[in-house]
Parts: structure tokens; C-alpha cells; sequence
């Protein structure tokens, strides 16, 4: 049923969506679902949606892209699909530390949640790829993933496939021999697109001026995240809306503290590689140590050294375990990393190209409980779980 | 692409090296076999100020910097063939000081020069700095370039030997900024003798480049953008044909012409100046100042500050500043105008407009 939701959420998303450009609904309820307050809002709290001028959003190509995600035909024996790792029942993640492919093989890095991936200004842990379209080509013929040695057995089943064939006719007009791969990928990023979610307890207090809406433990925290613990610096929060993101990438000392003297001569020969041609998304995915080089595998920048980019804190609680190589098992783990400024355990050695805005926090223990408790607070009413502590009125999908 | 083309451009033009942080490092060293000239490149880090807190406790933002800059410039591909560490290692000129960032710079894969700046001389009067880096002037001959170092942060005797009832008093008081009781930097006449006969075996046509802590000419008294001996200094230097003076201490990016004397300054891996007081979320250490600033980004650390590596090209210093965050930024010279230009903000209509926000 989630899967359903999410799908429909999206449709009804698109009624004021024009290219580049989409204004979130006042309301987008699930049709039929019970009447609930206008302030109930999925998107609350959200900016507008992010939509290339060349790939519009329609329900039709939501629904192909849908159907795209789900199809473990594209691998190389049949087993995995996108949402093998991006799982609709588990917060489009893996609840694993590093993303598995084909015959369990694992790559280097935890499978990011699809859930408001629309918003990143480039994806990828590294931010190789500048758009979802351009993103979701990469997994197919990663090694370690989808593990196809070219993008042709996928055309091959989308030019033959009936239902597809009838569907790419429908939502881009082309004939099966004319199909690409960018109708694969603009299918499939119209349907990321569409799995946008707001509307967390946070947005209805922050936003919606609900005081009720945060427990009192959870108001300190976030009194924590704007102040002591520094993390609204990077975990952006503007007036409007809130992304919990900068975009940018930073080394937090995840990763590379453990191989600060391979660094050298892994750069050595990780360029040398690159520049006879090496694959990035193969290098950094299957080789644990080249993975810690982090953004400056891409831009070769001092600035991007072990640098990853500020992933959302949007339903962060639903997407254990963290950070880019899931080492951390909980969030508690998290925000104690960087009470330590930049290293766990504490004492460890932080490596020499930190990001300068890291430094110990000097929280207390309740301070850090305190913290954790508010990032509980940002998950999604439609993915919150119905144990969760706090029911959200009009969180009604799993009565459907 | 368009940053790696324009990156090797610039290294065909110069025929020295690039910086890691636009180019891909390996594509150069075949470039850089390729180019039979004497062009060469070294790193230049300078004003890392640790300062000692109490027992082993140091300042961790002065201590990060300094870290940061050692790594990268062992990063460096093709490696620059010495590093100069341009002074003020210390903030207080204790032993402590002095020890701690010796060990961080010893990470190092290159010879280091060492220049003397305020920060390490004023306690002991350099006695402790010379134990562990060498003599406090002196010169030497890479690839036909004659390299002098200078300690141009003495001063007069009188405020030197007689002012002042303790050595931890005369450091502070130098150390200040805007202090009425400070006095000015200069190289002194004994220095200058000995600069005079140096120069004396050298070829006219040699290029030469001048390595001071202080500027060797005179920008900003109240705060030792100074040096009192400086058109002296000048006067020696002005029979040759190409002279570059590369200095530190003002935690910036200044350049100028004076005669056929280029002047480039260079970052500091502490802070910059001006620096704000503004952000004090915790306790900063930072030295009273008079004229805050803004910065870009108070919540990154490093940001304004940096280290850099200069390309000698035909005898000409390029200097290529590494900036955290930042744009990098390119001072070369321009061999039409004869004086060090920035590559991309020499244009009026091309500088970064101040903050109008107030």
C-alpha cells in the first residue's frame, strides 16, 4: 500500500507542476482516503520541486518509471532491481551498511533513500552525477550492482516487452526500435521525482507554528542543532522550507581517519588511473580505500579530500545505518562522532584534510539525547511507522 | 573541462606546475619532462602561530591548519622541489611552540627553509628557533635562482636589549597590534652588510629572490606591514635584473611593483586578516584586533586562510594560492607590465564586490 501512496502522492503532486518548476499543493490527499485538515499537507515544509525543462512530470511516466524501478530483469541474473537497494518498505534504503548487488556482492557505500533525492543538486554520495536521470543509468552496469556489461539487455527487454513498448509509445511517442536509454532514465527520474515527502512533526511546529507538535525534549534539541551542535550549518534549515541540506560537500572525518597514510599514494594512483581512462563509478564502488577519497575522486579539489556530500536529515531516522560507508550504527553514534569533532571512537586520529567547521561540540549526555530525540522528529507522516510513539492524525495509509 | 583546459593552458605558458586543485596533477608530468627550461616550483607555508594553552594542550583550529597544508603539499604532483616555511611557526616563541609545530612540519617530504618571523624571536631572541632550523639569514643557489632569506622582524637595540624588564614582556608587546610600545621591523645594518657582500657574487642577470617575514617595503606601521629599513634593502636589490620579494605576516594576498622589485605576499594557515570577532561560539584565541571584518564563511575554520605553491617561470615568481572553499587564486607576472597581476581579478569590472549588505 505505501507503494501505492507514494505513487499516487506523486500524481496528485503534479497538478501544479510545469516544467522547472512546481508549486507543492496545499493539500495532496490519496484519493478516497478519509477527509483530513488542510494543514495536513504531505509537502509541508518543502520547497518547490526541481523539474527539468526536458522531462516533465506525468502520471504515465511516473507509472513507467514505477514499473522501471521494480524490474529485476536488468541485471545480470535477474535478481536485482533499483529498489533492491532503494526498498519502498524500508524508506527506499536497505537498512544495510553498504548497498549488495548480484550474488551478494557488496560496493563501498550505503544506499541513500530515494525519498527527496529530487531535491539534491547532484547525486551520488561524491556527487558524480548531476541529475537523477544521469544517475540512474550508473547502477545497471556498476559491477558490484546491477552487474549488465552494457546498457543493451535492458533496451532489449523495453524494444520487445509489450507492456513497454506500450507505455514508452504513450509517455514519450516513440517507437520500440527508437527507444534509448534516456527514456529508461527519464522514466525512472520521473518516478524518483515523485517520491517527495514532507509533513513531519518538525514542519507542522516549525512551519505550522503547532508548539505541540515537538516534545519538550525534542524543542531542546532542535534549540541543540541550531546552536551547540552546529549541525544547521551544513543541515540547512531556511524559513520557508528545509531541505536539511547544503549540498555541499565536507569531510567529516568518516572513512579516510582510518587510511590517512594510504593517502598519497592512493591518490598517485587512482589519478594515474583516471587519466588513462578509469571508470570512477567502478573505482570508488570497488575498492574500499579509493571509495574514502570522497568528492576529490571527481573534481581532484585539496577542498574535496575524503569529502562526501550532507545527505538530508529528512526521515533520517528510518534510514540506519549512516554516514556514506554505514558505519555508524545509530544516530546517537552520529551526533557523538561529532562531539568528538570529527572521530570515533573517541581518541581516534583525525585526518589532516577535516573540514574546518568540525571541531568537539563538548555536548553533555543529555544534550545528545536530546538531540536524538529531534531528529525522530523529521520524519515523514507517511512513512512514520504505526508503533512510533507519536501517531499522526491523518497518517492513515496502512488503514487503506 | 573548461578548468582543466584553462589549467593546462597555464602550464604550457608558464612551464611550471599546477595545482592538484584544478588539473589532473598526472597529465602533467609528462608536460613537465617535456619542457627542457629551468622552470621549477616550491611550496610555501607560513604563520601557522600554534599556541600553547597549557601542558599538552595547543590551540586545535592553529594546529589543523598547519596539519592541512603539510598533507597537501606532499600531494603535490610533480613534487615542488623545497619548501619555504615563511615564520611565525610560534605564537608566543616558547620552546613548546616551537617543538610542536617542528614535529608537524617534520611530516614534510622536502627540505624546509626556514624564515624568522616576530612570533619566534622576540622571547629569546631566536636562540631556541636557530637550535632547531638553522642560521637566521642566509642564502642558496637552486637552478641558476639566487635565494636569500632575511630577518627583517629585528628592531632597534635600544627597544631590543634595554626596554623591557622580562623576555616574556617584549615578545607580548611585539606581539601586539596598534601598540603604542611596539617598535618597527627591520633588517638592521649588520644584516644589510652582509646582504651587500652576498650580492656582490652574484650575476646581474641572475634572478633573485628575497625570502622576509615582513614586507621589505612599508604598507601599514600600526600593525608591522612594515619594514623601517626598506628602501635600503631596495637600493641593494635595484642593480638587478629580475628580484622577487615573497614575505608573510600579513595573513593576505597582497602584490606590488616597486622598480624591478615584484612584491608577493602570502596566506597564513592560522587566520586571516582582518578576522572577525563576531563569531565566538567558543573561545577562539584570536589576538585583539581594531578593524574586524566580515568573513564568507565564520563556521569553517579554515576558510581565509591558506598555503601556496610558486611556479619560478624564466626567473618570474607565479604565486597559486590554495584557498579552502574558496576560489584558488593565481598572482602571476605579467611580461608585458611588468609587475605581478591576478590572473582573473585585475580587472575593475572583474573584482568580487565587497558585502553592501549593511
Amino acid at each position: 500500500m505505501r507503494k501505492l501512496l507514494v505513487t499516487i502522492l506523486g500524481i496528485s503532486a503534479l497538478a501544479v507542476c510545469r516544467p522547472g518548476f512546481c508549486i507543492p499543493p496545499a493539500t495532496a490527499e490519496p484519493p478516497g482516503s478519509p477527509p483530513v485538515s488542510a494543514d495536513v499537507n504531505p509537502l509541508l515544509g518543502l520547497p518547490p520541486l526541481p523539474v527539468p525543462a526536458d522531462n516533465p512530470q506525468t502520471p504515465a511516466k511516473i507509472q513507467l518509471g514505477n514499473k522501471l524501478f521494480h524490474d529485476k530483469r536488468f541485471s545480470i541474473d535477474g535478481t536485482i532491481s533499483c529498489s533492491s537497494c532503494h526498498d519502498d518498505n524500508k524508506a527506499f534504503t536497505d537498512n544495510l551498511p553498504v548497498a549488495v548487488g548480484h550474488h551478494g556482492l557488496t560496493g563501498t557505500r550505503n544506499a541513500p533513500t530515494v525519498i527527496n533525492a529530487a531535491f539534491n543538486k547532484l547525486q551520488f554520495w561524491d556527487g558524480r552525477e548531476p541529475s537523477l536521470e544521469a544517475q540512474s543509468k550508473a547502477p545497471f552496469i556498476n559491477p558490484l550492482e546491477a552487474g549488465l556489461p552494457s546498457h543493451q539487455p535492458i533496451l532489449d527487454i523495453v524494444r520487445s516487452d509489450a507492456d513497454y513498448r506500450k507505455a514508452f509509445n504513450e509517455v514519450f511517442g516513440v517507437q520500440a526500435d527508437k527507444l534509448t536509454m534516456e527514456h529508461v532514465s527519464k522514466a525512472i527520474a520521473s518516478f524518483e521525482r515523485s517520491i517527495i515527502a514532507g509533513n513531519s512533526a518538525f514542519d507542522r511546529y516549525y512551519f505550522k507554528a503547532d508548539k505541540s507538535a515537538l516534545t519538550e525534549q525534542q524543542q531542546r534539541g532542535f534549540q541543540l542543532f541550531l546552536g551547540q551542535g552546529r549541525c544547521v550549518s551544513c543541515h540547512v534549515i531556511e524559513q520557508d522550507q528545509a531541505l536539511f541540506t547544503d549540498g555541499r560537500f565536507h569531510n567529516i572525518g568518516i572513512g579516510i581517519n582510518a587510511i590517512q597514510q594510504d593517502v598519497p599514494p592512493l591518490v598517485q594512483a587512482f589519478l594515474e588511473a583516471k587519466a588513462h581512462g578509469g571508470n570512477v563509478d567502478q573505482m570508488v564502488l570497488s575498492d574500499k580505500k579509493t571509495s574514502e577519497l570522497g568528492r576529490f575522486a571527481v573534481t581532484q579539489s585539496f577542498n574535496d579530500m575524503g569529502a562526501f556530500k550532507t545527505p538530508t536529515l529528512r526521515n533520517i531516522a528510518l534510514t540506519a545505518p549512516y554516514m556514506h560507508d554505514g558505519s555508524l550504527k545509530t544516530l546517537k553514534d552520529v551526533i557523538i562522532h561529532y562531539n568528538n569533532g570529527g572521530v570515533t571512537p573517541a581518541g581516534a586520529q583525525v585526518n589532516a584534510y577535516l573540514s574546518g567547521g568540525i571541531r568537539p561540540l563538548n555536548l553533555t549526555d543529555s544534550q545528545i539525547d536530546d538531540l536524538d530525540t529531534f531528529l525522530e522528529a523529521l520524519t515523514s507522516a507517511q512513512f512514520a511507522k504505526p508503533t512510533a510513539s507519536a501517531v499522526i492524525p491523518g497518517d492513515s495509509h496502512d488503514k487503506h | 573541462m573548461t578548468n582543466i583546459n584553462r589549467s593546462r593552458r597555464h602550464f604550457l605558458k608558464t612551464g611550471g606546475m599546477l595545482a592538484l586543485g584544478s588539473a589532473l596533477p598526472i597529465s602533467l608530468v609528462e608536460l613537465a619532462f617535456a619542457e627542457p627550461s629551468q622552470n621549477f616550483s616550491f611550496a610555501y607555508i607560513s604563520d601557522a602561530h600554534i599556541q600553547h594553552i597549557k601542558d599538552a594542550r595547543f590551540v586545535r583550529n592553529w594546529d589543523r591548519g598547519l596539519i592541512r597544508a603539510v598533507a597537501e603539499t606532499n600531494l603535490l604532483t610533480p613534487k615542488p622541489d623545497f619548501v619555504i616555511f615563511g615564520g611565525d611557526l610560534a605564537q608566543l616563541g616558547s620552546q613548546a611552540e616551537l617543538d610542536h609545530g617542528a614535529e608537524m612540519l617534520s611530516a614534510l617530504n622536502h627540505k624546509v627553509h626556514h624564515v624568522m618571523g616576530e612570533h619566534d624571536y622576540y622571547l629569546d631572541l631566536g636562540a631556541y628557533w636557530q637550535k632547531l632550523f638553522g642560521p637566521q639569514y642566509y642564502s642558496f643557489d637552486h637552478k641558476g635562482v639566487h635565494f636569500i632569506v632575511l630577518n627583517s622582524i629585528r628592531t632597534y637595540d635600544d627597544w631590543t636589549y634595554k626596554r623591557w624588564p622580562t623576555a616574556e614582556q617584549r615578545m607580548v608587546e611585539m606581539a601586539g597590534l596598534d601598540n603604542p610600545n611596539s617598535s618597527p621591523f627591520m633588517v638592521g645594518d649588520e644584516q644589510r652588510q652582509w646582504l651587500k657582500a652576498d650580492l656582490a657574487k652574484v650575476a646581474k642577470t641572475a634572478p633573485i629572490v628575497v625570502f622576509s617575514h615582513s614586507p621589505l617595503q612599508k604598507i601599514y606601521k600600526g600593525w608591522n606591514f612594515w619594514t623601517e629599513d626598506a628602501e635600503q634593502i631596495q637600493a641593494l636589490l635595484k642593480p638587478f635584473n629580475k628580484v622577487s620579494v615573497i614575505y608573510g605576516h600579513v595573513h593576505q594576498i597582497q602584490y606590488n611593483q616597486i622598480g624591478n622589485i615584484s612584491f608577493n605576499s602570502v596566506m597564513a594557515t592560522a587566520w586571516p586578516w582582518p578576522y572577525p570577532n563576531t563569531y565566538a561560539q567558543a573561545e577562539q584565541y584570536l589576538p585583539k584586533l581594531t578593524v574586524p571584518m566580515n568573513r564568507a564563511d565564520p563556521f569553517f575554520e579554515r576558510d581565509a586562510t591558506g598555503w601556496q605553491f610558486i611556479n619560478l617561470s624564466n626567473g618570474n615568481v607565479d604565486m597559486n594560492f590554495t584557498l579552502y572553499s574558496n576560489t584558488e587564486r593565481v598572482v602571476r607576472f605579467d611580461k608585458l607590465k611588468k609587475q605581478p597581476q591576478d590572473r582573473d581579478y585585475q580587472a575593475e569590472s572583474s573584482r568580487i564586490d565587497p558585502q553592501r549588505h549593511y
